[in-house]
């Protein structure tokens, strides 16, 4: 697929209706995208019907997430205080250039020309590997998912197993080619040994680790990890420098709301009763010995605080990154990941994506949804994401001022305000769609092709022709009042 | 004007645009309080219960879990090491006397070096809690727990548990590490493990693959 080689960036993706089309084609993409989310989706259901509270800790989640953002402030520099009481230093980026230098000079100043990265969809936002290349540092992804991306030369398509569109067959082939593995062999236990070795060395000797963060405690100062394979807990404990970056809606008041959120994160996530790993920890080491000896955070907006200022859109920001809703939607089902065009793929990304783009870039995603629902009945804050596909519909079409279609929306208003209009438009209508017009066998009309505008409709069905008489004209020929 | 000056300014411009009136510390706090907890926080399980639930969370990750009574510990760390094949292990300072049984090398560590730690055959440790609805494993950095690197570069991880500290829910985890608040506590449940190919969960990764725990009761 020509796109993924570049990094996913909404300001120069192709709208969704367009990359949708090419991708749909993409028959094995299709088959490994619908394994795996029928895969954890199972998973999910499971371990989520063992929880009889589970509506309970939803509606727990929302209120907390609810209240943070409410006093984002407060607990943002809560937390800066109490983390740089426990020796951190905190760093502050309005967006994504302000995040990506303060980074790289970090980096620089470690004096280290190569990074390990643990998987964080915040550096994919920023494009952190594009800047850390561009300096002369070399980013090394040790994440399972994010290493076959990288060696692929591939691009994230979820936001928990951005490799959920390649299958053990395609991640054997990058292995085998990339590490000069002829000889591997092809089960999932093989491909995961060959990461251990390939990895283990890079472990042990690069200086600075590069995260993201699940959770920021402000009560406390500490951040929180969530993981699965360890490769985490290596980045956040054996370099001599770790870099944290995380969005400023990544801040939890305290400790015990981590009671909420570590029982619904690996459900909804990954399936898992719990991850295998989560670290929590303080800054950095009073006694020297345990981790890095330096540990900076980065809290970055990068335009969080736009969805903040929207009263309806600014639910968006309760989100804990499950991805539950990924796997739910029938639309996400079939055209994959790329074709949002943004590392926030699935309904999160439709609603997260044009926001974080100040509604300028990624306005045809709020569309890329059939508003089943799914999404809302899966998410564990209870994000209302048909309501907010709705709102920026709206924004969308405000945004886009007079257009041939607000004209006719204009037009029709004006006609559906009077009675006489609309009958007139009635008859009108019949007589327009005449030559469009074919009988099909049992003599009923239909209409399969409409001009300009309307021909959206009628691109993927049939419109039946209009009936030869009105329920008003039938009502009043057999005498009724109209 | 410094950035952090500037986002906070943003911030509280757009919770006032977003509907939301002006923050302080102490509506907060106050507000904090009015969150529902309706879910359980206090499971209600009886002890024997709530360890077979433990034992049965830590199978189904495939880890190997045997109980024991409290004079038998060093016996059986013996017998699974033993079993395992491993001789010389690292262990964190300050372990409980009498756990160790002779006829192994265990190195106390005392800031050995990544590449020495990956050196051993594996890892013995205590644990501060165990939650028993979600098999999960409390580590923190304490004595007979030590530091956060020797339960991660070693391929195998052998943990002891008391039987009088599994919980059975996560809120009473987390009241308890709320309690004792140390430098790191790391949650682990079951062996390391991904599921990045085809959402299969696969055993072992970076962190041990093998994973062995014993739960110590008082009474043998």
């Amino acid at each position: 697929m020509s796109a993924a080689h570049r990094p996913l960036d909404p300001k120069t993706a192709p709208i969704f209706p367009m990359a949708a089309r090419v991708l749909v084609g993409d028959t094995q993409m299709r088959k490994n995208v619908r394994h795996a989310t029928n895969v954890i989706q199972a998973k999910r259901a499971k371990v989520v019907a063992e929880m009889p509270d589970w509506q309970e800790l939803r509606e727990s989640g929302r209120r907390l997430r609810e209240h943070t953002m409410a006093y984002l402030d407060v607990y943002l520099e809560r937390f800066e205080r109490n983390f740089t009481a426990a020796g951190g230093v905190v760093h502050w980026a309005r967006d994504a250039e302000e995040a990506r230098r303060i980074i790289v000079g970090l980096v620089e100043a470690a004096g280290s020309d190569e990074v390990i990265k643990i998987k964080s969809m915040t550096t994919e936002e920023i494009q952190l590997n594009k800047a850390l290349e561009a300096a002369g540092i070399a980013p090394i992804e040790t994440d399972l998912a994010e290493l076959i991306i990288q060696l692929g030369h591939d691009q994230p398509s979820h936001i928990v197993v951005p490799a959920l569109h390649k299958n053990r067959q395609q991640i054997r082939e990058i292995f085998m080619r990339e590490m000069n593995l002829p000889e591997l062999g092809e089960s999932p236990a093989d491909l995961a040994d060959a990461a251990r070795l390939f990895l283990r060395e890079k472990f042990l000797k690069v200086k600075v680790g590069v995260s993201g963060a699940n959770f920021l405690i402000a009560e406390t100062g500490s951040v929180c990890v969530v993981e699965s394979e360890g490769n985490g807990r290596m980045c956040l404990t054996l370099p001599e420098t770790l870099i944290t970056v995380a969005g400023i809606d990544k801040v939890v008041p305290r400790l015990q709301d981590l009671e909420v959120l570590l029982q619904m994160l690996p459900r909804s996530a990954t399936g898992e009763r719990m991850n295998p790993y989560n670290s929590l920890w303080r800054g950095v080491d009073p006694n020297g010995k345990d981790g890095p000896r330096a540990f900076h955070v980065v809290l970055m907006d990068n335009a969080r605080t736009e969805v903040l200022g929207d009263a309806e859109g600014r639910q968006t920001l309760n989100c804990i990154r499950c991805a539950a809703c990924q796997n739910a939607c029938p639309v996400y089902r079939q055209t994959g990941g790329h074709a949002y065009g943004s590392v926030y793929a699935g309904p999160i990304g439709a609603i997260l994506t044009p926001q974080l783009q100040r509604m300028e870039y990624a306005q045809s995603l709020p569309y890329a949804s059939s508003l089943c629902g799914a999404c809302y009945e899966v998410c564990p804050v209870k994000i209302n994401i048909p309501e907010v596909l709705i709102h920026l519909r709206n924004k969308v079409v405000l945004k886009a001022g007079m257009t041939a279609e607000s004209v006719a929306m204009k037009g029709m208003a004006m006609v559906f305000r009077s009675e006489r209009r609309f009958r007139a438009a009635q008859r009108l209508g019949r007589l327009a769609e005449s030559p469009l017009v074919k009988k099909d066998g049992e003599g009923v009309g239909w209409i399969g092709w409409l001009p300009g505008l309307l021909g959206g409709w009628t691109q993927v069905r049939d419109l039946r022709e209009m009936p030869k008489q009105t329920f008003r004209e039938w009502f009043e020929k057999r005498g009724g009042a109209a | 004007v410094t950035t952090r000056e500037v986002m906070l300014k943003e911030i509280r411009e757009a919770n006032r645009r977003g509907g939301v009136g002006v923050a302080s510390e102490a509506a907060a706090d106050a507000a904090w309080g009015e969150i529902p907890r309706g879910y359980t926080r206090v499971g209600l399980k009886d002890a024997e219960a709530r360890l077979e639930l433990l034992e049965d969370r830590l199978r189904d990750y495939d880890a190997h879990v045997v109980r024991v009574g409290v004079d038998e510990i060093a016996g059986m760390v013996g017998a699974m090491l033993r079993e395992r094949g491993k001789r010389r292990l690292v262990v964190p300072a300050g372990m409980a006397d009498g756990v160790l049984p002779d006829g192994f090398e265990f190195v106390v560590d005392d800031g050995l070096s990544a590449v020495e730690i990956d050196g051993f055959d594996g890892v013995v440790s205590e644990s501060t809690l165990a939650i028993a609805e979600t098999g999960t494993l409390v580590l923190q950095s304490v004595a007979g727990q030590g530091r956060r690197v020797l339960s991660l570069v070693p391929d195998y991880h052998l943990c002891l548990v008391q039987a009088s500290e599994v919980v059975e829910t996560v809120p009473e985890a987390m009241d308890w590490i709320r309690r004792r608040p140390a430098f790191a506590t790391t949650f682990i449940s079951g062996p390391s493990a991904t599921a990045d190919i085809e959402m299969t969960r696969i055993k072992g990764v970076h962190g041990p693959r093998f994973l062995d725990v014993i739960v110590v009761t008082d009474v043998g």
